[in-house]
């Protein structure tokens, strides 16, 4: 071995040393901050953790269109925020102003039901269409035509948004049962409940159908070899197509879910939710269905923990701190946590 | 005998490049075919359209009868037509048993899928040992194996094999063409694409020349590896 090939060998280990005493030391700082948190006043503490959390299955609904995308076609949609948004409007105005339905009573809560099946199969729809008529021709273009196209329909989508919705936030009343209650000290919030409670069954069901189900099994196929996929039979429009439909329907799900238990809509939700669940699934590990839902929760329990906590920064810092976790994460572990080394074809 | 795939006048272009210019080939029931011809001649490209993946630009393609030139390729999975394709191309990140079920994707007869998935594994017995491991963590030669007997688990009336041999070490290529006399012995009708002309025009019954995107010569195997400008040109003697 020559001497500079030596050289390099003590560099890296050298790097490799101060990278993981750095990373040891962030991680007992954030220990210490916490565990101080949690002494001077736990039910704040798991109040914070309660509600990061049910943020953070609503980050997961659609981080999970984002990554099931790109896991299938590699490609960033970056309108599956605003689709996102265009599920809050038109639940508000689906129960608001179709059905007229302000309140809690058990026809507004049937309403609630039938906007949740409405509001997730239109969304299906629109996701579908905007792969079928933008995005389908561009399979086998460069990777940055589809990428521009993406950005165009998710201007599109927000300007359809802001004529519907007009240019300010527009709040509604919920028609879910309100209320909370308490568990020694810490008040939850039903809103909280219901959000986890519609949340789950959906992400189990997405999960059941990826891993166990023909189409699934197809979908997997699909995103690792497209013309092998083919020489199996299977149908890669129609795959593409049905994991469109599946991100569309949870991006549905999570308007309705966000429009019900924030009571607010604005035209601009798909860049500021959107951009988190897109977060999301990249410190999961873009392609990776847990990893969304494990960046998602993570982050959401981060910006709960740090809104909420007596000795924190505080909301008005809450995106800095989640960023600046996003690149230290990424300078780290560049595929994200959960993330698989890209190369693998020969 | 009777025609099972009739290739007629066959011409692929990518953009600009026609890649195959002139091509027409019979593959009759119950024989082994072998297109051989040297690198860029045009023999993956012809294969990719007979299954579906590439269409085609002028010509005509007749399958059982049909014509198939043309059509989305699972439809022409459907009709018992398989394929393993060139560089294996095996699902990295499943398991071998995942792989060889996704083989019978298009199939719903379950006692049947199980009594062929184990006549891949007798053929291949090696694939049975790393019937859970990762396909991507195999060696070439395996997951060449599996390739093949994922084709296998299609129920093919024709099975189309690129370059089974490629890459992989002498023993492995002599096994891998004593398994395809093996799978002809099922009653399995073969096209075979091969670089390794000499192996390739020991198994087959006739062969055809794929120089340049054209068909230069056709005719009994056995006649053609004693042909002199096929000795010359692809059999280096």
């Amino acid at each position: 071995m020559s001497i500079f090939a030596k050289g390099y060998q003590a560099r890296k280990i050298r790097r490799r040393y101060l990278e993981r005493t750095l990373g040891s030391i962030a991680s007992v700082l954030i220990i210490f901050w916490l565990t101080i948190n949690f002494i001077k006043s736990p039910s704040q503490f798991f109040q914070a953790s309660i509600i990061g959390l049910s943020n953070g299955v609503l980050y997961a609904l659609i981080a999970l269109g984002y990554t099931l995308v790109y896991g299938i076609i590699e490609l960033i949609n970056f309108a599956h925020g605003d689709l996102f948004m265009l599920g809050a409007v038109f639940s508000a105005n689906f129960i608001a102003i179709w059905f007229g339905k302000s309140s809690s009573s058990p026809g507004a809560w049937l309403v609630f039901f039938g906007c949740l099946i409405c509001v997730m199969s239109v969304s299906a729809g629109v996701n579908v269409g905007i792969e079928r008529f933008a995005y389908r021709k561009l399979r086998r273009a460069p990777k940055l035509a589809p990428l521009i196209t993406a950005v165009g329909v998710s201007f599109v989508l927000q300007f359809i948004g802001l004529r519907w919705n007009g240019s300010g936030p527009k709040t509604w009343n919920s028609v879910l049962p309100p209320g909370q209650f308490e568990i020694s000290g810490v008040t939850i919030a039903y809103t909280t409940l219901y959000a986890i409670a519609i949340t789950l069954p959906l992400l189990i069901l997405m999960t059941w159908i990826v891993t166990r189900t023909r189409q699934g099994k197809a979908m997997r196929a699909t995103a690792q070899d497209q013309d092998a996929a083919r020489l199996m039979g299977i149908n890669v429009d129609r795959t593409i197509s049905f994991t469109f439909a599946l991100g569309g329907a949870l991006a549905g799900a999570a308007g309705l879910i966000f429009q019900q238990t924030r009571g607010l809509t604005s035209y601009n939700l798909g860049y500021q939710l959107g951009l988190i669940a897109f977060t999301s699934a990249v410190m999961g590990g873009i392609g990776s269905l847990q990893g969304a839902v494990l960046g998602a929760l993570l982050i959401g329990l981060i910006q709960g923990l740090n809104d909420g906590l007596p000795i924190g920064l505080g909301q008005q810092w809450s995106q800095t701190v989640v960023f600046s976790i996003l690149i230290l994460l990424m300078a780290f572990r560049p595929t994200g946590l959960l993330g698989k080394p890209v190369t693998e074809k020969v | 005998m009777t025609a099972m795939l009739e290739v007629k006048d066959l011409q692929v272009a990518y953009g600009a490049i026609l890649a195959v210019k002139n091509v027409s080939l019979t593959v009759n029931q119950g024989e082994i075919v072998t297109l051989i011809g040297s690198n860029g001649a045009g023999k993956s490209t012809t294969l990719r359209t007979i299954s579906g993946l590439l269409k085609p630009k002028a010509g005509t393609i007749t399958f059982l009868g049909e014509r198939i030139d043309g059509k989305e390729g699972h439809l022409i999975v459907q009709k018992g037509l398989c394929q393993s394709p060139e560089g294996r191309r095996i699902f990295p990140r499943m398991s071998v048993r995942e792989n060889l079920e996704l083989g019978a994707f298009l199939r719903n007869d379950k006692t049947v899928i199980a009594e062929d998935f184990e006549k891949v594994l007798e053929l291949f017995p090696r694939l049975r040992e790393r019937i859970e491991q990762k396909a991507g963590t195999m060696s070439g030669g395996e997951q060449q194996m599996l390739a093949v007997g994922r084709a296998m688990m299609g129920a093919p009336k024709l099975l189309l094999l690129d370059e089974p041999s490629m890459g992989l070490a002498p023993v492995l290529v002599d096994m891998i063409f004593e398994t395809i006399v093996k799978i002809r012995e099922q009653g399995i009708t073969i096209l075979l694409i091969e670089q390794n002309a000499s192996a390739a025009l020991d198994v087959a019954d006739r062969a055809y020349v794929l120089e340049s995107g054209t068909i230069k010569m056709s005719g009994k195997a056995s006649d053609l590896a004693k042909d002199e400008a096929v000795t010359k040109a692809y059999l280096g003697g």
